[in-house]
């Protein structure tokens, strides 16, 4: 009701040109360059973080296509292998947490405030702060590379001694990249619970949320309770290069190994901080292409928070070789393998949703289905890894890459592509090129396995991870593999296209629901989504006739909504 | 009434820009004076100045705002989430290395000096060391400070342990006093809390004092003085915000701020004060005493 009368009044003053300037709230964005950086609006925000990882993408992308040049023939044919070791270092460091991490923090930003009925999220100055922090952090790891004694080159896990001891002295420049990466991560999460647990509109109950809101506000948990360890843990290396410390030195009475394990008590959750969102999308996206609603929503939920208290539960894992306990193996390879089983039920609740459904394969739908199958062999991957026996041989090895570029590449990433399109047109009120689209999915989906697929099998036959040089008998799947990455990495020229192309040239949109089955809050705004949406919380009778899990209400409340 | 449309949605700001370029600063000129580069203390001064500024304009601007009245209490509440769960994360930060103390005294010692099925640990590489706890000889004492001996618990900790409880029960007496409209007992609360605060940071610089010149108890004391100085050093450096945060909800309260309804700011200080007491009262028992 106020609302209207604000309208009346703005659209007075607009006439008769004696605006009085205090009420911004009910504005269109500053121009130029200072809106960026000054911004407090979640939309603007969610923009920054999705361009920022778009970037982190292409460069650590470009990483990658030298560590594939590099394995393409046997022998040394590019590189210095220490230039090699930074290459997979920064490539696993920057995808991480500046490609991955920060899209879903973006997509965090645009959507949760749209699906919950929220004007903004709840600390919107803390939220600028989040994302500001990034470049500086992403700048001061990159420029490691061009330090005395090259960038850091001991993996993407920095185990002791080689991060303390051995490295170079642009590893303390890596630290503090860390540490305020973390700080960034630990704000942007807390400003997560607090928007989805105070903003929602009043009529949502936690049971109402849409799953991708669930699944953010147990992957924000993860967050503030992992982020933390890892500072610990580079800060603890700080002091063990720079002061004197022995926290991770045998000599005096510290163990590498307790590195290993406080690295991985963070690097467990963090999976799980890249692949829950990642869930939440692919629960949004089937139901609306399917014409279902989600199959088993509360499961949904409770799968989400299990594997999230699992996942704290399970860090050993990636220890089996490092001398531990029988007892320790037994335990952390059940407690592993346990978590099969809630996220069994996701992959059967997204098969059962598509079950009998109407189905169009559009191109989010594409990604989304791409992604159940192939996540799916990562999980699988995943489970083989987890026997401890059958690790010893795995350890290390290119099995273990080619799993984890299975669910963090067909897996996170591809999630990542598909919340893209699916949302995209909502965000810039602009259709994508559906045809062009769907060729750079097949060219995606087919170059990507030719990539990982063959990793599996010289995993399985010994081949070390981390290494520039191989044994001949590697050569044939190796060079399979590279032409593979090389069409791989070409095909994010296309989808760079696709993306601008459908900024500036799309057809345009006028429907608020982009996708006629399309449910959910972020559906009812105006297409494009207008700079500030929800200064009224929705009615109780809409979020429930936009509930994209309720079977017997949709078609009730939408009759009644109208 | 509370009405949604009035959730307050700041402008644009310049702080979280300028905290960003003082952190790099701070750490990045940090990280280069490692290295011997004088610039890095410069530009680590200049950070530290930056981010001052930048703490206290944005908390100035936000005191500011709150006293306005541009806060309702859907506002109060985002408020007390965010503090909730920063200290959440703080606990965690303080765990990770509780854990390598844990770890280090149930595995790692004993492993090194032979236990479980390390025996040629012990035999192989170190054969005269001998796992104790607390580890006064080094496996390879020639690289490390060998301490002559710790710090009692029963003296200088214990003395401590009391200080830091008393102030908690102080800015309890404190709260109370705010709730019922006693401003005087306020202050006087604050006063005596910040005090208290001040006592045992003096005791901590004391002790350090006695580790490093007659004990020769120092941060380069293998894993025991790493995990002490660590611990104790990080919590004091949490016991050193946590005052002057008390400090300035103290100028807060004498300027008349807060009431028995709305005074958000004293509850953040008071739960950030009652959590460096909890990590304390683990320190005294882990570190000290057991």
């Amino acid at each position: 009701m106020s609302t209207t009368t604000t309208d009346l009044e703005n659209e007075i003053a607009g006439l008769t040109g004696t605006h009085g300037g205090h009420d911004d709230a009910h504005h269109g964005p500053q121009k130029g360059l200072l809106r960026w950086v000054k911004t407090t609006n979640h939309k603007d925000i969610g923009t920054l973080y999705l361009w920022f990882a778009f970037i982190m993408l292409l460069v650590g992308g470009a990483m990658a296509m030298v560590i594939r040049a590099e394995l393409f023939q046997p022998g040394l044919q590019l590189v210095e292998p220490q230039f090699f070791n930074q290459m997979t270092t920064l490539h696993g460091l920057i995808m991480v947490f500046g490609a991955i991490m920060p899209a879903f923090v973006g997509l965090a930003n645009w959507q949760i405030p749209l699906m919950i009925g929220a004007k903004d999220m709840a600390l919107p100055r803390m939220n600028n702060w989040s994302f500001w922090i990034l470049p500086f952090a992403g700048a001061m790891l990159l420029s490691t590379m061009f330090m005395k004694g090259g960038g850091p080159a001991f993996g993407w896990t920095f185990y002791a001694p080689l991060s303390t001891t051995f490295a170079p002295e642009s590893t303390d420049f890596f630290i503090f990249a860390i540490h305020m990466l973390g700080f960034s991560s630990i704000m942007g999460a807390i400003n997560v619970i607090a928007t989805i647990m105070n903003m929602r509109a009043p009529g949502m109950k936690l049971m109402d949320m849409p799953l991708f809101v669930w699944t953010w506000l147990i992957t924000a948990f993860l967050l503030i309770a992992a982020m933390p360890v890892l500072a610990g843990a580079v800060t603890m290396m700080l002091t063990d290069r720079n002061f004197g410390t022995s926290f991770f030195d045998a000599a005096g009475g510290g163990d590498p190994v307790l590195f290993q394990h406080i690295f991985w008590f963070f690097g467990h959750p963090e999976v799980y901080i890249m692949i829950l969102p990642a869930f939440g999308v692919i629960s949004q996206i089937i139901p609306t292409f399917a014409r279902k609603p989600l199959f088993g929503y509360s499961s949904m939920v409770y799968a989400t928070a299990s594997i999230a208290l699992l996942s704290f539960a399970v860090w050993a894992h990636h220890m089996f070789l490092t001398g531990m306990p029988v007892a320790g193996q037994m335990y952390f390879m059940y407690a592993t393998i346990m978590i099969s089983v809630p996220t069994g039920v996701k992959v059967f609740n997204w098969v059962t949703t598509m079950w009998r459904g109407s189905i169009s394969f559009e191109t989010p739908m594409l990604w989304a289905v791409a992604f159940v199958i192939l996540f799916t062999i990562g999980g699988f991957s995943g489970l083989m890894l987890g026997i401890a026996p059958a690790d010893i041989q795995y350890h290390d090895t290119y099995f273990v890459v080619a799993h984890f570029h299975y669910v963090l590449v067909t897996g996170a990433l591809f999630s990542i592509i598909a919340a893209v399109f699916y949302w995209l047109p909502k965000w810039c009120g602009r259709m994508y090129n559906e045809k062009l689209s769907k060729i750079h999915f097949w060219w995606a989906v087919i170059s990507v396995n030719v990539l990982f697929f063959p990793q599996h099998f010289l995993g399985l036959a010994g081949m070390p991870r981390r290494i520039p040089d191989y044994s001949l008998q590697f050569a044939d799947f190796n060079m399979i593999s590279s032409i593979g990455g090389f069409a791989f990495g070409a095909s994010f020229l296309l989808l760079t296209y696709i993306i601008v192309d459908c900024i500036r040239n799309g057809e345009p949109v006028k429907e608020a629901r982009v996708w006629e089955s399309a449910k959910g809050l972020e559906w009812t705004v105006p297409t494009p989504a207008p700079y500030h949406t929800f200064d009224e919380p929705p009615e109780k009778a809409l979020i429930l006739s936009e509930s994209s899990h309720i079977h017997h209400v949709s078609e009730l409340a939408g009759a009644t909504a109208k | 009434m509370q009405s949604r449309q009035d959730y307050y949605v700041p402008e644009g700001s310049y702080w979280p820009i300028l905290g960003s370029v003082g952190m790099a600063s701070l750490l990045g000129g940090f990280a280069s004076s490692l290295h011997g580069h004088t610039a890095g203390i410069t530009a680590m001064i200049l950070g530290f100045g930056i981010i001052l500024f930048m703490v206290f304009g944005w908390i100035g601007q936000v005191v500011h705002e709150s006293e306005a009245g541009k806060y309702n209490l859907q506002v109060d509440r985002s408020f007390r989430m965010g503090m909730g769960w920063f200290i959440f994360s703080e606990v965690m930060f303080f765990g990770a290395f509780f854990g390598a103390l844990f770890y280090v005294r149930q595995f790692a010692v004993p492993w090194l000096g032979g236990a479980g099925n390390n025996q040629f640990t012990g035999e192989v590489l170190w054969p005269q060391f001998k796992a104790v706890w607390p580890l006064l000889n080094m496996p390879l004492p020639d690289n490390y400070t060998v301490p002559k001996g710790i710090i009692d618990a029963w003296k200088v900790p214990a003395i401590n342990t009391m200080v830091l409880l008393t102030s908690g029960a102080t800015i309890t007496w404190a709260h109370w006093a705010l709730v019922n409209n006693k401003r005087n007992q306020l202050i006087g609360g604050l006063i005596a809390t910040i005090v208290l605060g001040i006592i045992f940071l003096g005791l901590q610089v004391l002790e350090y004092g006695e580790a490093y010149n007659h004990l020769d108890l120092k941060l380069t004391s293998g894993i025991y003085g790493s995990t002490f100085f660590m611990l104790t050093g990080f919590h004091g450096l949490h016991v050193t915000l946590g005052t002057i945060m008390l400090i300035v909800i103290l100028m807060r309260a004498i300027r008349g701020h807060f009431n028995k309804d709305r005074h958000f700011g004293f509850e953040a200080v008071a739960w950030y004060w009652h959590f460096v007491d909890v990590v304390w009262l683990g320190l005294f028992i882990t570190v000290y005493w057991l």
